[in-house]
């Protein structure tokens, strides 16, 4: 139910989000999506790829830290509110988010919407109770070729 | 030539200076008596030092004539860090009436004593400092070195009243009070470190005080190493004659050396504190006039005497005479010291110290390196260490707090904010041997 999300530590200067990319792109490694979160001093890049056991190692090989955090992805429809309607469930459980970042799928209707939680678990209980579908690692993926 | 260089308002002879113009025959007898009593009295109260001596072989009898200094061991930073805190002492604290920190080279501050009459000294030795800088009784001095443990405000306070002058006390740090006071006061002298000093300038130009148009006439600098370059900006700058002085918390505060009008290296008051260059490497006496590192023996100290004082400043002794006839003899300023002690902002600070802070918190040490720049005249201290898969979080809270935490430690046994910056893993140069850990980039 959870998925394997990798962060990198990056200096905030000119560059630095170019070279990680470059390298898991030489070795034909697909993003599914990434977000950056930064400070003035420096950010973390946060990317969801199918292949993340070789992405993490071209990445280590090539003297980044990599970081590996279980993630919980959920779908929503692609409408207005629908965000909002995942959240209110998140509060009114009293679970607390340490972030988020979303995206939309290039096919179909959905948004996808990716949750990192101290303890992902007890969320993944809340949700599912809550009626929303979690997204597991096969069927996210199978949204690409 | 004389008359004009000595400092009383009248153009004549001012007591205070006596000292420094004795005949060189004098000098020595009072130099020689003073180094037996000092080295009676360390070999009778200090353990540390009497065993060191029967290590030699050697009792105070040994001194013959003052070249048998050289048979004296040396006395080093660490000794005082081992014996932390009152170890060195040769009066008991009855006789103590002050004390003093500085940082060493680990977490623990030095700790340095004086009787009473070590505090006359003292005043007696910066009062003769301000006068070789042109000072007498009517100037009113702003005493802008920090009072506290550290030595410099004290020192240059008792100092400068010795001397007749007017002080105010205004310590360290507030600009802008500082510059109120400069321009409200008609302060005609200010002591403070070079590097504030330029701050002091530029920032009185952004709110619009030229400090040429003010009486400020003299400014006595000390306690970091500054280059001829920085003193003709700050005299162009600020209208004022900038003199060096020198001086280290183990052997009394500022007051060791003073420069003159002739501004042609500094005099040390070596009728209490007697020096030698020797070659850092192989420990032997060099001759006057040759570059090595200095070492200090304080003649008259009573609570805390140092005998053979290696201060890790590089210089050397010029011998001949200097113009405004002082008899002392001069060292060259200090430009580079024999160890990795960086001086920023007046406060010592050794990269054994930043390793101990990053140690603390990471549990191991990380690839670090210390970076210092000199932005508006201000010393600026950086210290840059890589992210390891130990602190490494894919939170920004998380490594914010291990950010903070490094800042704190190294703030905590160091006593000075850093700029502490997480860098990539390998991003900092590695070396072969020894690594480079100081990027000085001041160009002092």
């Amino acid at each position: 139910m959870k998925l394997q999300q990798l962060s990198l530590f990056l200096e905030n200067r000119p560059g630095r989000l170019g070279a990680p990319l470059e390298a898991i792109a030489a070795e034909g490694i697909n993003l599914m999506t990434l977000s950056l979160a930064d400070t003035a001093q420096f950010g973390i890049l946060r990317l969801i790829v199918r292949e993340w056991e070789r992405a993490k190692q071209v990445l280590e090989h090539a003297g980044w830290v990599v970081n590996l955090t279980e993630v919980v992805a959920v779908d929503v429809p692609d409408r207005p509110g629908g965000l909002a309607e995942v959240l209110r469930v998140l509060e009114s459980a009293g679970l607390n988010i340490e972030y988020m970042y979303a995206f939309s799928l290039r096919r179909g209707d959905k948004a996808i919407l990716i949750f990192r939680f101290e303890d992902p678990d007890p969320a993944i209980d809340v949700l599912k109770t809550a009626g929303l579908h979690i997204v597991d690692a096969e069927e996210l993926f199978s949204h690409f070729p | 030539m004389q008359t004009e260089l000595w400092n009383d308002a009248a153009g004549g002879f001012h007591p205070v200076s006596a000292p420094d113009f004795l005949p060189e025959a004098r000098l020595q007898e009072v130099q020689l008596r003073r180094l037996r009593a000092v080295v009676g009295r360390a070999y009778a109260h200090v353990p540390l030092f009497r065993q060191r001596m029967e290590d030699l072989g050697l009792t105070p009898e040994a001194i013959g004539g003052l070249a048998d200094i050289a048979k004296l061991p040396f006395t080093v930073k660490t000794d005082l860090r081992d014996t932390y805190p009152f170890g060195l002492f040769a009066s008991s604290m009855g006789d103590v009436v002050r004390l003093h920190a500085s940082s060493g080279t680990t977490g623990k501050p030095i700790v340095v004593a004086y009787t009473r009459e070590d505090v006359e000294v003292w005043a007696e030795v910066m009062a003769r400092t301000f006068a070789a800088c042109g000072l007498h009784r009517g100037d009113i001095l702003q005493n802008a070195f920090g009072y506290g443990l550290f030595t410099g405000g004290l020192g240059a306070h008792y100092g400068a009243e010795a001397l007749g002058a007017t002080v105010i006390p205004v310590s360290g740090g507030n600009t802008e009070r500082q510059i109120m006071v400069l321009k409200d006061f008609g302060v005609s002298a200010l002591c403070c470190t070079p590097s504030y000093f330029v701050h002091l300038i530029e920032r009185a130009r952004e709110v619009g005080v030229d400090l040429r148009e003010l009486p400020l006439r003299v400014g006595v600098f000390g306690a970091e190493p500054w280059s001829d370059a920085m003193r003709a900006h700050i005299e162009a700058e600020a209208g004022v004659k900038a003199y060096d002085i020198y001086g280290l918390s183990e052997i009394i505060g500022p007051g060791v050396a003073s420069e003159c009008a002739v501004q042609d290296g500094l005099h040390v008051f070596e009728d209490h504190f007697y020096p030698e260059i020797i070659d850092p490497e192989t420990c032997r006496p060099l001759p006057d006039g040759a570059e090595g590192e200095l070492v200090l023996t304080t003649l008259s100290k009573k609570a805390m005497p140092m005998i053979r004082y290696r201060t890790r400043d590089i210089t050397r002794i010029i011998s001949e005479p200097c113009a405004c006839g002082r008899s002392l003899r001069r060292i060259r300023r200090i430009g580079r010291r024999s160890d990795d002690m960086i001086i920023i902002r007046g406060v010592n600070v050794f990269p054994s110290q930043i390793e101990a802070a990053l140690l603390e918190v990471e549990g191991t040490l990380p690839h670090y390196q210390i970076i210092l720049t000199r932005e508006r005249g201000l010393d600026q201290i950086a210290v840059e260490v890589e992210v390891t898969a130990e602190v490494f979080s894919d939170k920004i809270r998380a490594l914010e707090a291990v950010r903070a935490r490094l800042a704190q430690a190294i703030e905590h046994i160091c006593g000075i904010r850093v700029d502490l910056r997480l860098v990539e893993p390998r991003t900092i140069a590695r070396s072969e041997g020894k690594a480079r850990r100081v990027i000085d980039q001041r160009n002092i």
